[in-house]
C-alpha cells in the first residue's frame, strides 16, 4: 500500500492537500472490504492500542472508531468524560498527560470546545485524531461524506454540492466545505442569515458561495447536504420556531426537485425528520443517509491505520 | 542622595526638550538640568547613559495587580517588579480585585502594599459601581481622597446608560476620568476571539467590532452630554477610534488609550489555539491594526497602556473557550513599541515618550509626573532604542507567565527604571 500521510495527527481536513485527502479515501477503500467479510477482523494493528477520549456524548462516532480500531485488531478502550475536565479539579493538558502515560499509540478526541485536539496534540505523545472539536472541524465525518458522493457520483471535482442549515455551528459543513473545494467540486450554502453569515464568503479562496436562499442553493445541485438543526438554536434567537425552520428551510421532495434528477442527499445525523428534512426524501432512495455510516467504519479504519504509523 | 544622569540624551515633551544633557536628582526630585559645559556637584552618584535616552518615567494606566484576592496570579509586589523591568516607574491597577476596589480602604490598601514593594508607585483606579456590578455608585469621593486617580468597572462596563450617565455626572464633580472598557455584551457574550474570516474557520464563537463600536458612540453621547472626562481603554477597532477622532474635533472631552498586542498582533495568531492569544477586547483583524497604527500616528491615540492581565499557567492550560481573557504585558510593551512604531518610522522617539509618559501623567492629572523639569518627582525610564534581546516567560518578574510574546526578539528596550531618585531596575 502506499504511504499518502507523513502525519503525526490527524486534526483537521483545513490543513491537507488534495493530494493527503486522497490517500486517505483509497487507503479507505481498500478497507472497506474488510466490513463485509464474514470474519470481519485483520492483524493490522495487532499491538496498537487505541483511546476513545470522548468529552462529548456520541453514539454512532465513538462506536465507529471502537469497531474501525477493532476490526484492524487494535486494543480499544472507551473514555467517556461527561463532566468537564476541569469540575474534577483537573485541567485538559492534565487528563491528556495522564492518559497519554498510560503509553497509547492514539487518543481520538471529541470535544465540544474548538481547538481541543490542535492542544492536545502540543502536549501528547500519542497520535491525536480529532472525532469531532466544537464548530470546528468533524474531519473523518467529511472522509466519510466524500467516500459515499465518489460510491455514487464516481467522482468529486466538478460537483455542485449544496449544504443548508446551521453553518455557522457545523464541524461537518467546515470539514465538508474544506474537503470539496480542495477536490475541485463547488459548494453553495444556504440557511436562515443568522446562521449563514455573510462572511463565509472569505472562507476558503474559491469554490464556495453563500446563496440568498435554500432553493438557490439546491438548484441544479448534484449533492444536496442537509445538517441537523438544533433547538437550542431556537432559544439565543437564531430562528423562531422549527415549524416555521421547516417550512422555508427544509429539505421536501418539492425543493428536491430543483436538484438534478440523479441528485443525492446526505445528512450527517441524528436527523430531526419533519424539520430539516421531511420524511420522505429521508426515506427515497436518494437518500444515502445509512451508506455514510456504513462507510464510517471504513474511513476510521483509513485514519487509525495512518495516525498509528501505517502511513 | 544625589544622583547624576550623564551623557544621556534627554527626551521631555512637556518641556519641549530634546538634546543631550545631564539631569541631576537629589531627594527624589528633579534639582537641575546641567547642560554638557557646565560643571555637576562632586558629591553626585554618575549614573552614565552613554548611547541612551533619558524620558520621564513611563506610567502604565491599565494593569491588573490581582492584590487583593488573587495573588497566585500576581501581587502588588511582583507586578511592580514587573512594571519597572519592563520601563514603567507607575502603574494604575484596575479595581477588578478580590474584594473589588470599590472604597477607600482597599485603594488604600493598594498602596501601602505598594510603598512596601518600593519598586513602581501604584495609583489605584477605583471601581464605578460598587462590587462593579452597574447598579449603585461607587464612594469615589472617598477613594480619590484615599489616592484613587481614576474610576472604571473596567471588564463589566455600565450596561445601563442611565446609571453610567450619573456616574460620569457625579465624577465630574471630583473631576476624576472615568475609564471606559467599551464592549456592549449583548453582542459579544460567549465569544472568545474577534468576529471574522478567523474566527468562521477555527470554529470559535466571535466577538464582533461593534460590540465595540456602539458601546464607544453611546459613551462619547453621555460624556457630550454631561461634559465628563471619558477616557477609553484599550481601543481595538477601526469604528472606535473613527469616532474618537471625530468626537476630538467636536470638542468633547475623551482620551484613549492602545495596548500593544492590537497593534502587533491579529486574530491570525489565535489559529493554533493557544490560550495567551484570548483576551478582551480580542486581537482584531489586519484592518482594524492598520486603523490603530493610522490613529498612533495622527494623535487620535493618546497613551499605549499595557492591559497588563496576569493569570496562573493552570487556568491558561484549558479550552479555549474556558481560559480567562487576558495576557501580560508590563516587560513587552516598551520593546513592542520600539519594533512597531519607532523602528517603522511611524512615530518618533517624542512621540514614543509623549504616549508612554507625557500624556498618560495628563490624563490621570498626575502632578509633578510625566516631566522632568526640575522640581518633578525623579521618576525617570532610561531607552537604549538599539539594545538586541529576547523576551522569555521564564525570566518575567510577574507571577503569571501567560505571553504570547515568549521567545520574540527585540530592538529597543527601556534599560533602567529610576523612581523617586532610587535606581530600582538595571538591565
Amino acid at each position: 500500500m502506499e504511504k499518502p500521510f507523513s502525519r503525526r495527527d490527524f486534526l483537521g481536513i483545513r490543513d491537507l492537500s488534495a493530494e493527503e485527502i486522497i490517500g486517505v479515501l483509497n487507503t479507505a477503500e481498500n478497507f472497506r472490504e474488510i466490513n463485509s467479510r464474514e470474519i470481519k477482523k485483520v492483524p493490522t494493528l495487532r499491538g496498537k492500542t487505541v483511546i476513545n477520549l470522548f468529552f462529548e456524548n456520541s453514539t454512532r462516532t465513538r462506536t465507529s472508531f471502537e469497531l474501525a480500531a477493532k476490526r484492524l485488531s487494535a486494543d480499544a478502550v472507551n473514555i467517556s468524560v461527561s463532566s468537564s475536565s476541569v469540575t474534577k479539579g483537573e485541567t485538559l493538558v492534565d487528563t491528556a498527560l495522564n492518559l497519554d502515560a498510560m503509553q497509547p499509540d492514539c487518543i481520538v478526541v471529541r470535544h465540544s470546545s474548538a481547538g481541543v485536539p490542535h492542544q492536545l496534540a502540543k502536549v501528547s505523545k500519542a497520535a491525536i485524531v480529532n472525532a469531532g472539536d466544537g464548530a470546528n472541524e468533524h474531519p473523518t465525518q467529511a472522509l466519510l461524506d466524500a467516500m459515499t458522493i465518489r460510491e455514487h457520483k464516481g467522482k468529486i471535482e466538478g460537483l455542485e454540492v449544496a449544504i443548508l442549515g446551521d453553518i455557522l455551528h457545523s464541524r461537518v459543513a467546515r470539514s465538508n466545505i474544506h474537503l470539496l473545494t480542495k477536490l475541485g467540486a463547488t459548494v453553495r450554502i444556504a440557511g436562515p442569515k443568522t446562521l449563514v453569515p455573510e462572511n463565509f464568503r472569505h472562507f476558503v479562496g474559491s469554490g464556495l458561495a453563500v446563496c440568498p436562499h435554500v432553493s438557490d442553493a439546491i438548484e441544479g445541485a448534484d449533492v444536496v447536504m442537509i445538517l441537523r438543526i438544533q433547538k437550542e438554536r431556537m432559544d439565543s434567537a437564531y430562528f423562531p420556531t422549527l415549524r416555521e425552520y421547516s417550512i422555508h428551510y427544509g429539505l421536501t421532495n418539492e425543493r428536491l426537485d430543483l436538484a438534478k434528477q440523479d441528485a443525492i442527499v446526505l445528512h450527517p445525523g441524528p436527523m430531526n425528520r419533519g424539520i430539516e428534512i421531511a420524511s420522505e426524501v429521508a426515506d427515497s432512495s436518494r437518500s444515502l443517509i445509512l451508506d455514510q455510516v456504513k462507510y464510517g467504519v471504513a474511513v476510521r479504519m483509513a485514519v487509525l491505520y495512518l495516525a498509528t504509523g501505517g502511513g | 542622595m544625589k544622583l547624576l544622569i550623564k551623557n544621556g540624551h534627554l527626551i521631555d515633551p512637556a518641556e519641549g526638550q530634546n538634546s543631550g544633557m545631564d539631569v541631576l536628582i537629589d531627594d527624589g526630585k528633579v534639582a537641575a538640568w546641567i547642560g554638557r559645559n557646565e560643571t555637576a556637584p562632586a558629591d553626585a552618584v554618575v549614573f552614565d547613559a552613554s548611547g541612551c535616552v533619558v524620558a520621564p518615567g513611563f506610567i502604565d494606566l491599565h494593569v491588573h495587580l490581582r492584590e487583593p484576592g488573587q495573588e497566585h496570579k500576581e501581587t502588588i509586589a511582583s507586578g511592580c517588579a514587573a512594571a519597572v523591568a519592563g520601563g514603567f516607574t507607575s502603574v494604575c491597577p484596575m479595581p477588578n480585585t478580590n474584594p473589588i476596589n470599590d472604597n477607600a480602604a482597599i485603594t488604600r490598601y493598594m498602596i501601602e502594599q505598594a510603598e512596601h514593594a518600593g519598586l513602581a508607585n501604584v495609583f489605584p483606579i477605583g471601581a464605578i459601581t460598587k462590587e462593579s456590578d452597574g447598579t449603585e455608585l461607587a464612594e469615589m469621593g472617598e477613594m480619590q481622597a484615599a489616592g484613587a486617580v481614576a474610576v472604571s468597572d473596567d471588564g463589566r462596563p455600565v450596561p445601563n446608560a442611565g446609571i453610567m450617565r450619573r456616574a460620569m455626572e457625579y465624577a465630574k464633580d471630583f473631576d476624576l476620568p472615568v475609564v471606559d472598557h467599551c464592549e456592549d455584551k449583548s453582542l459579544s457574550s460567549g465569544g472568545v476571539m474577534h468576529e471574522g474570516r478567523v474566527s468562521l474557520l477555527l470554529g470559535l464563537k466571535g466577538m464582533p467590532a461593534l460590540a465595540e463600536d456602539l458601546d464607544v458612540v453611546r459613551d462619547l453621547y453621555l460624556a457630550k452630554e454631561t461634559g465628563g472626562h471619558i477616557h477609553i481603554a484599550h481601543i481595538s477597532t477601526k469604528g472606535a477610534v473613527e469616532a474618537v477622532r471625530r468626537a476630538k474635533a467636536d470638542g468633547i472631552r475623551v482620551t484613549c488609550e492602545v495596548a500593544p498586542h492590537h497593534f502587533t498582533l491579529t486574530d491570525k495568531a489565535v489559529e493554533g489555539y493557544d490560550t495567551n492569544t484570548k483576551m478582551a477586547p480580542p486581537l482584531r483583524s489586519e484592518d482594524h491594526r492598520e486603523a490603530l497604527l493610522g490613529a498612533i500616528a495622527d494623535g487620535t491615540i493618546d497613551a499605549i497602556a499595557t492591559d497588563h492581565a496576569p493569570h496562573h499557567a493552570d487556568e491558561k492550560a484549558l479550552e479555549y473557550d474556558r481560559a480567562p481573557f487576558g495576557i501580560t504585558g508590563l516587560e513587552t510593551g516598551v520593546g513592542l513599541s520600539f519594533i512597531e512604531l519607532v523602528h517603522t518610522g511611524l512615530i518618533d522617539l517624542v512621540r514614543l515618550i509623549e504616549l508612554f509618559s507625557t500624556n498618560p501623567a495628563k490624563i490621570f492629572r498626575l502632578a509633578g509626573r510625566g516631566t522632568l523639569r526640575p522640581g518633578s518627582s525623579a521618576d525617570v525610564t532610561i531607552l537604549d532604542p538599539t539594545l538586541d534581546w529576547t523576551y522569555f516567560n521564564a525570566d518575567s518578574r510577574s507571577k503569571s507567565k501567560n505571553s504570547p510574546y515568549d521567545g520574540r526578539k527585540f530592538h529597543g528596550a527601556a534599560v533602567a527604571t529610576i523612581v523617586g531618585g532610587r535606581i530600582v531596575y538595571q538591565r
